[in-house]
């Protein structure tokens, strides 16, 4: 492709971050085949007559969720924005209709029923949510002789979606959401203060949680309790249960894996397509494979934050960081629970897990970072290095600069 | 990143102040860099969270590869492979058969009450037994569940398809002699490893243990290994044993066939013994290896170490004779003789008549340290070196009296195995060499190299001919009743009383008889012993000389054509002069 083409895609081609869309790519294929591992046992465990059930699903989400990620990837930092902005009001519209009309599972309500299509608002609510964040304190920032009360209305925003998150109840979303948006007020210049205030604030609310919320109190005792092994005589709980078939999955597999369709903890772990394919991975694919992944996803984050070191647009720069921290949290948290680094909290993998509406709000979610990594003309990037040896004249320091 | 970070400095808020071309206090220019500093941070917990996850990621590895050990010691153990026991002319004493055992991977089972109901359907027992549901709900990753099951079995629980349960083909020890030489062969145990007799002995000789540790046993292709027993003698010594048993009400009995040109045990058997098919007969402490596990007074048959050394002394002489009339007193203890004779007797005739006296005076006129040095060179003060682990340790006094010598000269305060003293005569009448016993296959150039010179052959001369003496028919010695017409057997008698609660019961005697063949020309050397032996009812008497001696020759009779010694009935004086 000719560096002199103009056309759509060869700019795009030029100027779009490609190793980004190759971890990202590398990520949803690997998912899916993935997927012929971990969810047969799951649709035979639940019934359903076709034992391929969830891969075909996952295989019709595959094309969409592409589709997103490279529709999304063409956009420029504006049009990033307004599509997040579409996509943040029609999902807020969402998160307020589930609590009403969602189906109810498990004592959640999570997903509505639009046109014959489950829908998962708030898989779609975060990284929207996060643009929008990352812009306001970007417009903060900017327009401070304005007195833009962007802080503010970031604050408002994320109490807003933080509240829909909690009625559902989705306390793994929350945590997600609330770690993006921190990290972009932290980036975006959060004073000492907010550091300490929200920082008191998680303490208080972890502790309220464990403190108050039965089932957080169970489970993070059990986790520091022996991580859930189940004592001679002993009655094992479910996450207890699940974290130990995941560490015999680990085990089972070794290095190199059992091979794929070998595995044999997976029957035994309930979420095996979703919470734990991580697990799953590691019995059939080995412990070198997990390691790649991990590798693919600190790639992304790591590649991530460069871009957003020489990010010179204040929102560009925000938003990269916060969609970074959202893939590099869920990720993380995923699989340090299928390592027993942490205790068992449901989240998927990103990309790589089952589940439609995961898989096309990560795309969305990559497609924007792609887009927002594009390289554009920036004020001072062509500039010379500063350096840091004393300026002798005027007219020098100006040669460089220019 | 590092890269990214090291730039960080030169952007530091500071410097723009210093740059006329750009405001002095650009609020972007301070938020910028503030910002890539925050972002640095942000990207040091990311790091730190991918480096913990992936640490875990090897460690987690390191442990599967314990774990995968752990599976493949497992499967080690079952498949122990042998090597087959042959006798020495090739019969098959001990070999493998493949049986299949049941196990369960109890992680692999979804539903332990349904895999119970199911074998349960094959195996009744199963469903009662609680530790059979104790394993199933484990979380180990392999038990047994039934070691051998049948074909059908197998077959049966094979159709069921439970998951999480299977089969192992395991090698299993078969004897097809049944008991026939049990206490050499010993046992092995669940895994086919060698816990006892000469199975244990492979084991540890061959390496076979460590190899196994190491997975480097094949399952086939394990050299056979050939014992020096000879498959029809030794059922010919069990055979005469059991009849002796029964004959006499003995309590146990002992029978011993050794080459005495080479030290190998053709035949070896100790009454009452048990079948290695059933290791768990073997722990049974009156199934013990009396033969060389056994330490024993053995009595008479002691004249002959003591004929030996005092004639290998130069001290005393066929010709010599010694007074007998009257009891021997040491203290309170004291010395008499059981046939009494009641006068002067010579050295001969101490050996045939089996005088205590005169033994005790032979010995005496000799020495107690010439006599502790004989006992030393002929191995009566240490464990027999063979190859079978079960050997038992003489005990002797540690130190040296008159009494303790002249009780010793007739085989009294001293113990010894039945094996030491048959190693012992060999030594006596091969021509005066000590050849170790050996179980395995031994060329007569190989035991010229392990034999130690422990008497002048011309001793040895003479105490053949006081063996073929005490055995000859007509010459009043203890042992005629061993004599086998043209085979020119000599022997010893060696009726001992046993102790019983630090006394010498009247009653309760310890037989046995000490004989070799042919006398001109020592070949075998048989030694039966007959723990005690009740008077038949038509005779009246239990001397050694009346059951031993008669079961010696009864041996005899039956192995001296297989072993291709010719009968010969030119011969049936003693040859040897006295001199």
């Amino acid at each position: 492709m000719n560096r002199t083409d103009r056309s759509l895609f060869a700019s795009w081609w030029w100027t779009v971050d490609r190793t980004l869309i190759a971890a990202a790519v590398a990520l949803m294929v690997a998912g899916l085949i993935f997927s012929f591992a971990a969810s047969p046992v799951v649709a035979e465990r639940i019934g359903v007559q076709d034992s391929f059930h969830f891969v075909k699903r996952h295989a019709v989400f595959f094309v969409p969720a592409l589709a997103m990620l490279f529709g999304m990837s063409f956009l420029g930092p504006r049009g990033v924005r307004r599509g997040a902005v579409l996509v943040f009001g029609a999902s807020l519209v969402l998160l307020v209709a589930v609590l009403f009309v969602g189906q109810e599972v498990k004592g959640a309500r999570r997903w509505i029923n639009l046109l014959g299509v489950s829908i998962q608002p708030s898989e779609f609510v975060k990284p929207a949510f996060i643009i929008l964040a990352a812009w306001l304190f970007a417009e903060n920032q900017k327009r401070r002789e304005l007195r833009v009360p962007g802080n503010a209305l970031a604050i408002v925003l994320f109490i807003t979606v933080a509240a829909l998150l909690v009625a559902q109840p989705d306390i793994g979303q929350t945590i997600l959401t609330s770690a993006a948006w921190v990290a972009v007020f932290f980036v975006a210049g959060m004073s000492l203060w907010w550091i300490i205030g929200l920082g008191g604030a998680g303490v208080t609310g972890l502790w309220a949680a464990y403190t108050f919320i039965p089932h957080v109190h169970a489970r993070i005792n059990r986790f520091f309790d022996k991580q859930g092994v189940v004592k001679p005589g002993g009655h094992m709980t479910a996450d207890g249960y699940q974290a130990q078939q995941a560490h015999d999955s680990f085990l089972n597999g070794g290095w190199f894996g059992r091979g794929p369709g070998e595995g044999t903890v997976k029957r035994l772990l309930p979420d095996s397509h979703t919470d734990y394919i991580f697990a799953v991975i590691g019995e059939e694919y080995g412990l070198i494979m997990c390691a790649l992944v991990v590798a693919v996803f600190a790639w992304i984050v790591f590649r991530g934050f460069s871009h957003a070191m020489r990010e010179e647009e204040p929102f560009v720069r925000y938003a990269v960081v916060g969609l970074v921290v959202l893939i590099g949290v869920q990720s993380g948290i995923n699989m340090a629970v299928n390592l027993q680094l942490m205790p068992a909290k449901g989240m998927t993998l990103p990309f790589i897990s089952y589940g439609g509406s995961s898989l096309i709000a990560t795309a969305f979610e990559m497609g924007c970072l792609l887009a927002l990594t594009r390289r554009r003309p920036q004020a001072t990037r062509f500039a010379a290095p500063i350096r840091l040896e004393p300026v002798a004249a005027d007219g020098r320091a100006a040669a460089h600069a220019a | 990143m590092s890269d990214v970070a090291d730039k960080t400095p030169e952007s530091s808020a500071e410097l723009p102040a210093a740059m006329p071309t750009r405001p002095p206090e650009a609020p972007a220019d301070r938020d910028f860099a503030d910002s890539r500093r925050r972002i640095v941070v942000a990207g040091l917990v990311f790091a730190s969270v991918y480096a913990a996850v992936g640490l875990r990621l090897v460690d987690l590895g390191n442990a599967s590869d314990d774990h995968s050990a752990a599976l493949a010691s497992g499967s080690t153990q079952v498949s122990t492979a042998r090597p087959d026991l042959l006798d020495r002319n090739g019969e098959v004493l001990a070999t493998d058969v493949k049986s299949a055992s049941l196990f369960a991977e109890p992680k692999r089972i979804l539903d332990v009450d349904e895999a119970i109901e199911a074998l349960a359907t094959v195996i009744p027992e199963m469903r009662t037994d609680e530790s059979i549901r104790r394993k199933l709900s484990s979380k180990a990753g392999f038990v047994w569940l039934k070691r051998e099951v049948s074909k059908q079995q197998r077959q049966k629980i094979f159709r069921l398809g439970i998951p999480g349960i299977g089969f192992m083909e395991e090698n299993r020890r078969f004897y097809p002699g049944g008991p026939l030489a049990g206490h050499v062969l010993g046992t092995v145990n669940v895994d086919n490893q060698g816990i006892s007799g000469l199975e244990k002995f492979v084991d540890h000789d061959m390496g076979l243990a460590d190899l196994r540790a190491t997975g480097l046993v094949a399952d086939r292709g394990l050299k056979a290994r050939r014992l020096s027993l000879d498959l029809r003698v030794q059922h010919v010594v069990r055979d005469e044993l059991v009849d002796a048993v029964r004959r006499y009400h003995a309590v146990a009995a002992i029978g011993i066939v050794l080459d005495v040109r080479t030290g190998e045990v053709l035949g070896m058997s100790s009454l009452p013994d048990f079948d290695p098919n059933h290791p768990e007969q073997a722990l049974e402490k009156q199934n013990m290896n009396r033969a060389t596990a056994g330490v024993f007074e053995m009595g008479s048959v002691f004249k002959t170490f003591n004929s030996a050394f005092t004639l290998d002394s130069g001290k005393v002489h066929l010709t010599d004779s010694y007074d007998a009339t009257s009891s021997l007193h040491f203290g309170s203890q004291k010395i008499s003789d059981f046939h009494a004779k009641g006068r002067v007797l010579t050295v001969p005739e101490i050996f045939i008549y089996s005088s205590n006296i005169g033994s005790a005076r032979m010995a005496l006129r000799v020495g107690a340290e010439a006599q502790r040095a004989f006992f030393d060179r002929i191995g009566f003060h240490g464990k027999l070196e063979t190859e079978l682990p079960e050997v038992a340790a003489p005990l002797y006094p540690k130190r040296l009296s008159e009494i303790s010598t002249a009780t010793q000269a007739f085989g009294h305060g001293i113990s010894v195995t039945p094996m030491h003293t048959a190693v012992g005569g060999a030594a006596v009448i091969n021509g005066g060499l000590f050849i170790p016993p050996t179980f395995f296959k031994r060329t007569r150039e190989e035991a010229e190299k392990v034999a130690v010179r422990i008497l002048r052959s011309e001793t040895s001369d003479k105490m053949r001919y006081l063996f073929r003496l005490n055995n000859t028919p007509g010459s009043g010695g203890s042992g005629s009743k061993a004599d086998v017409p043209g085979y020119l057997v000599g022997g010893k008698t060696g009726t001992a009383e046993k102790l019983e609660n630090g006394h010498y019961s009247g009653n309760k005697r310890f037989n046995s008889y000490l004989a070799a063949f042919p006398m001109d020309d020592p070949q075998y050397l048989v030694l039966v012993v007959l723990d005690e032996p009740k008077a038949e009812k038509e005779v009246g008497a239990a001397t050694a000389g009346l059951n031993a001696a008669p079961t010696v020759g009864a041996i005899i009779r039956r192995i001296a054509p297989m072993l291709g010694v010719m009968p010969r009935y030119d011969q049936g004086k003693p040859s040897v002069a006295s001199n």
